[in-house]
């Protein structure tokens, strides 16, 4: 499970693309790509396995000027379904 | 991905040579004739412009891509292109030091096969002693810290197995498991009688699977493919005619799938004369079967037309000799009873000698699905079961 402790980082089979063609970045794994919208892309590039949840919210919501328990309910919304696809790892 | 014609994965046929005789290979019954290969720089050339395309996912197949002593050289210039590069592999032959360098190169990712759960069961698939290589190989490829992807092909001899693959894999740490349920074509429909599986066979082996999906999910992805024979509606194969894939063939054909080139009356060109990018776009074979001008009843007015494009092309020639018919695996098609009596042959399930992969010089055209018949009995390919 993530948690605002966890420290998220893409999973080993996963890696980031630009795409040209559509000016996305792509979530590329085997056989399989992920088309990302805007926000899900800056959220990947802060998983480095470094920082922590919380500090990737604070970061991203000074970015896009919005609350910090909203951007928190998107992010980990979408790295837990991310998780649950095997395409992020989450050390505690 | 809203494209309707944008090439997203490359199928990199780099031989067709395989120490391996799978009796379910998709290559072409035909393979030997296609005896020349393309050169490094060739290669490297068909890459580049399929990145140029719009693909992003390189398959490295065949065959065996092992058995190219270039392959170090073509995993560097594809991950030069930043394609998300995967090796599709029998794991043999190889030492854990090429396996390293390639790792070093940028390959993301290996895909290894393995018929079975002992060395007995999976070699008599095979038709080679490889199955402890195999595992050797797979313990390697997590070690050198890249995913690993384990492949099974299903049939009936192993879908009781399912639980003990999927244990298997766990062991291995694999990442990924395709549970690919044999799809008769090529070599699989001559052995169609051999692997065709009961609906009950087939029921059991799913449920396995979808408990394995839930108990492992995050951990590893265990994938479970139908066979259209018991799918009742047909598969969108390759998402669609020259949609989404491009296969080049060893000696250098682009094709839309890698068994178009078994269809008569489609041309397909070689990327040794023409771009990829203009074969993409104007070759006459990549055209046949985009939009739906070539559809007939009852795909024509069908609302899943723009689901499966009407199944799979192969498939709706190998069984019914018309290559634009609808796919006999769709309940609706005039053919299905091609379908049904196979899966009725199945459930009475008499066991017939299995047919390995082996070079053969003459194509063997069907025109309704009774290659498996004469292709059998006494052909220099036949090998009784042990």
């Amino acid at each position: 499970m993530i948690s605002t402790e966890s420290r998220p980082r893409l999973a080993v089979k996963a890696r980031l693309r630009f795409d040209r063609k559509s000016s996305r970045y792509m979530l590329l794994y085997p056989e399989r790509g992920l088309v990302l919208n805007p926000t899900a892309a800056d959220v990947l590039q802060l998983c480095t396995g470094e920082r922590t949840v919380s500090a990737i919210v604070d970061e991203l919501a000074r970015k896009y000027g919005h609350d910090v328990p909203l951007v928190e309910r998107q992010v980990m919304d979408f790295l837990q379904t991310m998780a649950n696809r095997g395409l992020v790892q989450a050390a505690p | 991905m809203s494209e309707p014609y944008r090439p997203y994965t490359l199928v990199a046929e780099l031989t067709y040579r395989c120490p391996l005789r799978c009796v379910y290979c998709s290559n072409p019954l035909d393979y030997a004739r296609h005896r020349d290969e393309l050169d490094t720089i060739t290669w490297l050339r068909v890459f580049a412009e399929a990145e140029e395309l719009g693909v992003v996912q390189l398959n490295l197949s065949g065959g065996e891509p092992l058995a190219r002593d270039d392959l170090e050289a073509l995993v560097e210039g594809a991950r030069r292109l930043d394609l998300y590069t995967n090796l599709i592999t029998s794991g043999i032959p190889l030492t854990q030091d090429r396996l390293a360098r390639l790792r070093g190169l940028g390959l993301d990712s290996v895909q290894v096969s393995i018929q079975d759960v002992t060395a007995a069961a999976s070699d008599r698939i095979a038709g080679t002693r490889s199955f402890e290589r195999k595992l050797q190989v797979a313990a390697w490829v997590k070690e050198l810290g890249f995913p690993l992807t384990l492949n099974t092909v299903l049939h009936r001899e192993n879908l009781a197995r399912t639980a003990e693959i999927i244990a298997l894999a766990e062991r291995l740490g694999a990442d990924r498991l395709e549970l690919a349920n044999t799809q008769y074509l090529g070599w699989a429909l001559t052995n169609r009688e051999s692997l065709l599986p009961t609906r009950e066979q087939l029921e059991r082996a799913r449920r396995v699977a979808a408990e394995a999906r839930h108990r492992l999910r995050g951990r590893m992805e265990v994938l479970f493919v139908t066979p259209d024979y018991y799918a009742d509606l047909p598969k969108a194969c390759v998402d669609g005619w020259g949609r989404r894939f491009i296969v080049v063939s060893p000696d250098g054909l682009a094709l839309p799938c890698h068994a178009a080139h078994t269809l008569p009356g489609l041309s397909f060109e070689s990327v040794t004369n023409c771009s990829l990018g203009d074969i993409w776009r104007d070759s006459p074979g990549f055209n046949a079967f985009r939009g739906e001008a070539w559809m007939s009843e009852p795909c024509r007015s069908c609302e899943r037309r723009a689901i499966d494009f009407g199944g799979c092309r192969c498939q709706a020639f190998h069984l019914t000799g018309r290559a634009a018919a609808t796919d006999p695996a769709c309940h609706l098609a005039p053919d299905h009873d091609l379908i049904e009596k196979a899966r009725a042959a199945a459930t009475e399930g008499h066991p017939v000698p299995l047919v390995y992969r082996m070079p053969r010089a003459v194509p063997v055209p069907s025109a309704h699905g009774t290659g498996a018949a004469h292709d059998r009995g006494g052909a220099p390919g036949t090998v009784g079961a042990p």
